[in-house]
């Protein structure tokens, strides 16, 4: 009777049992990348937006307050998007004749809003508050990143439930004093760099942050990581 | 040789039939089986059930693409009884798979030569089974797409895992643990028969499928050795299988506070159900089989008695376990565990309670009568009554506790609608369908243990 399989057979066989472990891992692990990747998180991406603020611009070059414009950052769960007004306050006498700014000048004109892209948007079973975490001594900087030395405006964290649960689960590790939320050049304490605090002087974020969870009130990671803190 | 002219022969009083029926050579038992997979003629009834079965699962996928368009709704559940249909049938499933595991496993252990005709059907029973029953937990959440990481604990960016101290994950665990074990026994089984087939087909192509199923088998003793090595390990794996799956099933109810369900009795009760059902399937399948292909003379009525016989046994356990839960509720002096017992009796599904004891109690002890266990137009008859009276049992101990909780102003109805029919029977034709193709494409009794029950293999001192 003759041979119904080449030799080769048997090393194709071998190789195939290799050749599904590898698969199988190989295509777990490129999933799992993928579903961390910019083109899914928009991470780092910048959207072009009806006109081409610069946060850079007007934080770092011109030393703007965040609240001046995101006004309700303090009091509601949304920062605000200033309107139009807001601008006008001052391109009503700089940069009056600018290309760039006729949007803006139009969308004063007529009334209409600048129809600007929303850059950090969670989904909508997903609730959101700014004012607590503003009043919990969460800077502005740790979830927007420096957002000073952004020309345009992008993610810079994928507000994927893992990356919330990352401070949820140890807020000692990002916590500042209230004073310091709005700081885009506050530094976490370090051995060669003091934060003094209600008089003390702390060389680590990790007492630090542990105080100010006290201090604050902050409740339990146990009620922070609960299901319904977020989505009720 | 024509269908069905071999005609049982039941041997005088007081003397059991035989395993084997008379006259068998290692040659023609080869042939015969063989036969079925190799032959050119495919019967035309085979053509008539896959054809059936095949209309009957195009049901089942219209009516979980409709599921995915419109989502659970479609179904009758809803506050109160959130459990409906897709737990029953789940539970149902995958009870029927727990015969196959005790006949390939334990019977193996105990050294019952008998299950050798009935084990290869009876393991392929036990995988389809396990499928259907894995549908519904998938299709059950509306969205399986996330059911993957709703049900296994896989890595993703919410950073979140099931709740590994609920019996809902654990029973994720025990059902695809069992589906491994089994699939494996099952595969291990035929590499000595796919070899068989990849000697005895005729063309270059069936020889190189059933070449490549056969993973190079040359019948050495060493690879005889081997091969046997790795089935009682299997069968060690897969014993302790058959008594824990349908335990953790159980506990998805007996962990819960609701009267009906929060007793201790219910894994042993429950696995007790599952072998039950799963002989009755045995016998379901087995004589409808052996009637259109003529195999009398290797499933004989040894083996259908010896079904009915472990029916029969089991039967009366889950008779005790329905009076211990009457027993239970008076015993506990619990008010809502006693409006249970009454609701079982006299609530608005009584109706069901009542079928449910005529299924799986007054009508099984029949076969008491050595005339009924003989018989095996009776026997599929009380096969079939038992696998009704096992779902109504799923039935009755889900929807019959949901629908009355402890707050009357919360008590509701349960109707299930024509998209819970169709679901449920389109497992029916999936089940039958997979069934069908695994007769005519793999060796339905396993042709290398048939040899060892002839006569020609008995070596003498």
């Amino acid at each position: 009777m003759a041979q119904i399989f080449d030799r080769s057979a048997n090393t194709l066989a071998r190789a195939s049992l290799l050749g599904v472990v590898l698969l199988l891992t190989g295509v777990g692990a490129a999933l799992m990348q993928f579903q961390r990747s910019p083109f899914v998180t928009n991470q780092h991406i910048a959207p072009e937006q009806p006109v081409p603020f610069s946060h850079q611009h007007h934080v770092a070059g011109l030393g703007l307050d965040c609240r001046y414009c995101h006004t309700s950052v303090e009091e509601s769960s949304f920062a605000g998007i200033p309107p139009t007004k807001t601008c006008i306050n001052c391109h009503a006498q700089l940069w009056t004749k600018a290309e760039m700014l006729e949007p803006v000048r139009y969308s004063y004109r007529t009334g209409e809003s600048l129809k600007w892209i929303r850059v950090h948007d969670l989904p909508d079973f997903v609730y959101f508050n700014h004012s607590i975490h503003v009043a919990k001594g969460v800077g502005c900087q740790s979830c927007h990143g420096q957002v000073d030395q952004m020309p345009l405006m992008y993610e810079e964290n994928t507000l994927q439930m893992e990356w919330c649960l990352n401070c949820h689960r140890q807020t000692e590790k990002f916590l500042r004093p209230k004073d310091q939320v709005f700081s885009m050049t506050y530094a976490q304490p370090s051995e060669d760099h003091e934060v003094s605090f209600e008089g003390k002087k702390y060389t680590s974020q990790f007492d630090l942050g542990s105080d100010l969870h006290k201090k604050y009130n902050l409740r339990t990671v146990q009620d922070i990581t609960s299901c319904s803190t977020c989505h009720r | 040789m024509a269908l069905n002219d071999q005609v049982d022969q039941l041997p005088p009083k007081g003397i059991r039939p035989p395993i084997i029926g008379p006259g068998q050579t290692l040659g023609t038992a080869t042939d015969r089986i063989a036969g079925i997979v190799l032959t050119k003629h495919t019967p035309i009834f085979w053509f008539a059930v896959v054809a059936v079965s095949v209309g009957i699962f195009g049901i089942l996928n219209t009516a979980i693409a409709y599921l995915l368009g419109r989502g659970t709704g479609i179904w009758g559940i809803n506050i109160p009884v959130g459990w409906g249909f897709a737990i029953v049938n789940f539970v149902w499933w995958i009870g029927i798979g727990h015969a196959g595991t005790l006949i390939s496993a334990i019977l193996l252990l105990f050294k019952q030569s008998w299950r050798t005709s009935i084990n290869r059907f009876a393991e392929a029973m036990t995988i389809f089974a396990v499928m259907q029953a894995g549908l519904f937990p998938l299709v059950h959440t509306g969205r399986p797409w996330l059911a993957a990481y709703w049900l296994f604990p896989i890595p993703n960016t919410m950073g979140v895992w099931p709740q590994f101290r609920s019996p809902l994950i654990w029973d994720v665990f025990a059902v695809s643990t069992y589906f491994t074990v089994s699939f494996l026994f099952w595969g291990i089984g035929l590499i000595p028969d796919f070899a068989t087939l990849r000697d005895s087909a005729k063309t270059l192509v069936v020889r190189r499928i059933y070449g490549m199923l056969a993973m190079g088998w040359r019948g050495s003793a060493r690879h005889w050795n081997r091969y046997e090595t790795a089935y009682m390990l299997l069968a060690g794996l897969a014993t302790p299988l058959v008594l824990s799956v349908h335990s953790v099933v159980s506990l998805d109810f007996a962990s819960s506070i609701v009267p009906g369900w929060h007793t201790t009795f219910f894994p042993p009760y429950f696995v007790a159900g599952a072998i039950f059902s799963g002989f009755a399937m045995v016998l379901i399948l087995a004589i409808p089989f052996r009637a259109l292909y003529g195999m009398q003379d290797y499933i004989t009525l040894r083996h259908l008695q010896n079904c009915a016989k472990v029916m029969l046994a089991t039967g009366m356990i889950v008779a005790y376990a329905y009076v211990l839960e009457m027993f239970m509720g008076w015993y506990s002096n619990d008010r809502y565990e006693l409006a249970m017992v009454h609701n079982r009796l006299h609530g608005p599904y009584s109706g069901y309670y009542f079928m449910l004891v005529l299924c799986n109690i007054i009508i099984p002890q029949s076969l008491w009568f050595n005339k009924v266990r003989s018989s095996p137009l009776a026997l599929f008859l009380v096969a079939c009554v038992v696998q009704c009276g096992m779902w109504l049992e799923r039935f009755v101990i889900v929807v019959m506790s949901l629908q009355r909780d402890f707050l009357p102003s919360s008590w509701g109805m349960y109707w299930f609608t024509k998209w819970d029919i169709a679901t449920l029977l389109g497992t029916m034709g999936f089940f039958t369908l997979l069934f069908f193709l695994f007769i005519r494409f793999m060796p339905a009794i396993s042709i290398f243990e048939i040899r060892t029950l002839l006569p020609q293999s008995k070596v003498k001192e």
